[in-house]
């Protein structure tokens, strides 16, 4: 019972920490703290049921026409909302109060368009729902999928970011925007590029959460709140540290789910995001790393 | 003379349920709803440039501690629970975000409500076992209405002395540069731990009035996060640095809801993130900065010619 709880925890966590990715790639380098970001996840789960239930294609299928549009839509919104709000903000803080204000917007549009399109209620689709044996439990082959495709895409991001160009300079942006157009490097343009892979990202989380969770139009605030909470624990901009946090809370979570009450799953993750909120703000693995 | 003005208008507004209909009544109590949380989220956001996305939070508290306690004590004693449950949940979050950067702040409200209503849910099917509760007090809707009049004055005032004393006087330097506060000499925290805290108990009390309007209670009704996201943009239309900014935001953008919600329930969540960008976008410091800076382009262009 223990074991089967910690390896559903560890694949829920394997999720958390792919769509926190995202979001610490947006707030890291692009320096906008998106709220909308997590209704972004769910329109990648509905664009997935879409396409599973009415077209019959697999998910995996589905995540090649998924994830660039979620990029594409992701560039639209930082080029047309975002970069206007960047160029008029005097200092960080006011670019960072503005595009809360701005991204609460987005968030009830978009959330607004799923209602219309899908309604309030509950959603899911069965896709690869066999049972697995796994040292002894079983667990669905759709969540093993789901932890695979999390390690697959957070490894896919590592190498991006440490053995490439433009990894080297997103990274730099993020290190030190004020000294980076000084060696050449286009803040704006790898902003709008970082805050439109991390929108990738997230329309990839969608997908893979819609394999194995249900979903609803009104759901994204919940996404955003665990991918925030990811995000901080691990350190901003911490891509190693956004893993370890997503998997402590994923694991958390599902601990207290199966051996206390499902209700109660919220209140955990708020009580963890307290506790290093008083402990370490500065994130569970420093602020040293990349 | 100065004091007069006030004094009469309040006069003038306590006498509107005497003349008025139920349907108009109504209207009336939502724009003095939604004015008291504007202008309580403005005492606070507006000066420290902190966004609060926790105001049905404290909204629901209130109105809750109303619907659970409506039955064992009178009314007043229930609105001072209601008052002091909300001071300590405000103190609670302040403490451990407000000596922080201010986005952790923004997250930790973000999140407020949604975690309030499962706790509140969970409590209520685990414990008590009935998910929803009623109100049953003989409170009509004119005695809403002169409640939450009451409150309103009572906010305006507050806002009206803070802006004049010292506590506001050190609120704006915080907000303008937190290191040029600190070398004043201003406890940061404390002052912005205090203000949170009274902007955060008005906000539970014009939940905990307006909660025998309902009768019925449940946790998706009184913790819904339109309410936030609501008062968050009246104050911003109306301007949140300005005495009667929010106030003035609330009353057309309620009549707004209203007519929107009638006429177009589907889309209504659409237009209103749409607004919410436009406002941002066209009115960073809100209707009455715009008015301000438009009349002094136009002095000027006279005092040139």
């Amino acid at each position: 019972m223990l074991f089967s709880a910690i390896l559903t925890g560890l694949v829920l966590g394997g999720t958390y920490a792919l769509i926190a990715m995202g979001l610490t790639l947006q707030y890291g380098v692009a320096r906008i703290m998106n709220l909308a970001y997590g209704d972004l996840i769910i329109a990648g789960s509905f664009g997935a049921m879409l396409l599973f239930t009415a077209a019959g294609l697999n998910p995996l299928i589905a995540l090649f026409i998924i994830v660039p549009l979620g990029f594409a839509l992701s560039w639209l919104v930082y080029a047309l909302m975002l970069q206007p709000l960047a160029r008029r903000s005097p200092n960080r803080d006011r670019l960072e109060g503005d595009s809360i204000l701005a991204t609460f917007g987005l968030l009830f549009v978009i959330q607004g368009v799923a209602l219309v399109l899908f309604g309030a209620n509950y959603q899911s689709y069965s896709f690869l729902a066999v049972p697995i044996d796994v040292l002894g439990t079983t667990i669905a082959a759709n969540r093993l999928l789901a932890f695979a495709l999390a390690v697959l895409f957070g490894v896919g991001l590592w190498l991006l970011l440490t053995r490439t160009r433009f990894g080297t300079v997103i990274r730099a942006v993020a290190a030190n925007p004020g000294s980076a157009p000084l060696v050449g490097i286009n803040v704006d343009h790898v902003a709008r590029l970082a805050f439109a892979l991390g929108g990738g990202l997230a329309a990839a989380g969608g997908v893979v959460v819609s394999m194995y969770l249900t979903f609803s139009a009104t759901m994204g605030v919940i996404f955003t709140m665990k991918a925030l909470i990811v995000v901080i624990m691990g350190g901003v901009g911490n891509l190693l540290g956004a893993l370890a946090a997503g998997l402590i809370l994923g694991v958390v979570e599902t601990l207290v789910s199966s051996f206390i009450d499902p209700g109660l799953t919220l209140a955990a993750t708020y009580l963890i995001f307290l506790a290093v909120l008083v402990v370490r703000p500065q994130g569970l693995f420093g602020k040293a790393a990349r | 003379m100065i004091f007069l003005i006030p004094l009469l208008a309040l006069a003038a507004l306590a006498a509107v349920p005497f003349f008025v209909g139920a349907y108009p009544l109504g209207l009336g109590i939502g724009i003095l709803g939604y004015g008291v949380l504007a202008t309580a989220w403005a005492l606070f956001s507006g000066p420290t440039r902190y966004i609060s996305l926790a105001t049905v939070a404290f909204f629901g508290i209130g109105a809750y501690t109303v619907a659970v306690l409506a039955d064992l004590m009178p009314y007043p004693l229930v609105l001072l629970c209601a008052a002091l449950i909300g001071l300590v949940v405000a103190l609670l979050v302040g403490l451990a975000t407000l000596r922080l950067a201010g986005i952790y702040f923004v997250i930790f409200t973000f999140g407020l409500a949604e975690l309030a209503r499962q706790l509140v849910t969970y409590y209520e099917v685990n414990v008590t076992r009935t998910l929803g509760r009623y109100v049953f007090l003989p409170i009509g809707p004119e005695h809403i209405y002169w409640q939450l009049l009451g409150l309103l004055a009572v906010t305006l005032a507050l806002a009206f002395w803070i802006s004049r004393a010292k506590i506001g006087l050190a609120l704006r330097v915080i907000g303008d540069d937190p290191v040029v506060a600190s070398h004043l000499g201003i406890g940061i925290t404390r002052t912005k731990l205090a203000l949170f805290s009274l902007s955060a108990v008005v906000m539970t009390l014009a939940g905990a009035i307006q909660a025998p309007r309902w009768t019925y209670i449940e946790p998706s009704i009184v913790f819904n996060p339109t309410v936030s996201f609501l008062t968050v943009i009246m104050a911003l239309l109306g301007g949140p640095n300005r005495l009667f900014g929010p106030l003035l935001g609330a009353v057309p953008l309620f009549l707004l809801f209203e007519w929107l919600s009638a006429n177009f329930p589907n889309h209504y969540s659409i237009i209103l993130g749409l607004l919410f960008i436009a406002i941002v976008f066209l009115l960073p410091n809100g209707v009455l900065a715009a008015w301000d800076k438009l009349t002094a382009r136009f002095k000027n262009n006279e005092a040139r010619a």
